[in-house]
């Protein structure tokens, strides 16, 4: 594979900085945005990037902090942009829009992109799904898709729910038993929805999991989990996105 | 979880970041995953200086406990001092 930062056109034609992986040879194949999680653009997102790239995806992670804190250590960067109040929904969506553009310019691409986000990435990849012309959507344990955020937590993010009639793929949800943002409760709801929508969705909840499981450098890490997460995301990934 | 919530209010003093000391301009804290605490949640403290850049921080995760421990260390160091020795409006 091939690795490294490149340079892309995001939300309001701004430049961002992006982490790049893709497979060498020319065979075609499908891409994915990789939506970093709230502690931003971090050395185990690169991670996750490439493990993409491994499996015959090419894969694109934007740096959702570039405008605040261009250069700065990743966990600077995200101190930065909470304390300016964090991402907007719409700028979001314009950069998520920009790299799975960046991916079908590509030249071993075919045409097909999905994207998946992890912890606050989550609710922003289901986000991206439903603003976007995209060919499959995971959400890693993504939070306040469904459910109003608790009265003593002033959020500024608003539940998605009401949007999910205009989600453009099928969505996959990988969610932990043990967690409480999302709770297994809430993602029965947003699954009945889907159902009632005729959305084509497939929801995992793991056992012995909470909030973060994927996650290996923190101490929610699950490998049972992640490893049977990771099965589900290429088995769906292959179906969607293949050539 | 990511609580979003972030307490953020102006200060005056001065930090140590990773390129030596910088005046302090806010802080924010809040509740939610440490980047090197091992635990999943604690109780993070930033002080910044945003004029400065992203590096001009001073970062702190601490456990509920010793967040709470802190801010008793805090109001009794203060008490143990006269009142106004501190305060931005001090004689030098």
């Amino acid at each position: 594979m091939q690795a490294g930062t490149v340079r892309i056109t995001g939300a309001g034609g701004d430049e961002i900085e992006a982490y790049l992986a893709q497979p060498l040879g020319a065979t075609p194949h499908g891409g994915v945005v990789v939506i970093h999680h709230m502690p931003g653009y971090d050395e185990a997102t690169k991670e996750i990037t490439r493990r993409l790239a491994s499996y015959g995806y090419a894969a694109i992670c934007p740096n959702l902090y570039s405008r605040e804190a261009p250069g700065a250590s990743p966990d600077d960067a995200a101190a930065t942009a909470r304390a300016a109040g964090g991402v907007p929904d719409d700028r979001l969506v314009g950069d998520v829009g920009g790299a799975a553009e960046h991916l079908r310019g590509l030249p071993g691409s075919n045409g097909r992109v999905g994207v998946i986000g992890y912890c606050s990435g989550g609710r922003q990849s289901f986000l991206a799904a439903t603003r976007l012309r995209l060919d499959a959507a995971v959400d890693c344990y993504g939070a306040f898709v469904v459910g109003d955020p608790p009265e003593t937590f002033p959020l500024a993010v608003k539940p998605l729910l009401d949007q999910a009639d205009k989600l453009s793929c099928p969505l996959l949800g990988l969610f932990g038993a043990e967690d409480r943002y999302p709770s297994p409760a809430q993602m029965d709801e947003l699954s009945q929805e889907l159902t009632r929508l005729g959305k084509p969705h497939e929801f995992h909840t793991f056992a012995d999991a909470g909030h973060g499981f994927f996650a290996v450098d923190r101490p929610g890490y699950r490998p049972l989990a992640a490893t049977e997460g990771w099965r589900r995301v290429w088995d769906f990934f292959d179906r969607q996105l293949g050539a | 979880m990511c609580t979003y919530v972030t307490v953020k209010r102006e200060v005056d003093g001065s930090g140590k970041g990773a390129d030596g000391w910088f005046p302090v301009s806010h802080t924010c804290v809040y509740v939610d995953h440490p980047t090197h605490a091992p635990y999943a949640h604690t109780l993070n403290i930033d002080f910044l200086n945003p004029a400065a850049g992203p590096g001009a921080r001073v970062a702190v995760e601490l456990t509920e406990e010793s967040a709470l421990a802190l801010v008793e260390a805090i109001q009794a160091a203060l008490a143990a001092a006269p009142a106004g020795l501190a305060s931005r409006d001090q004689q030098v």
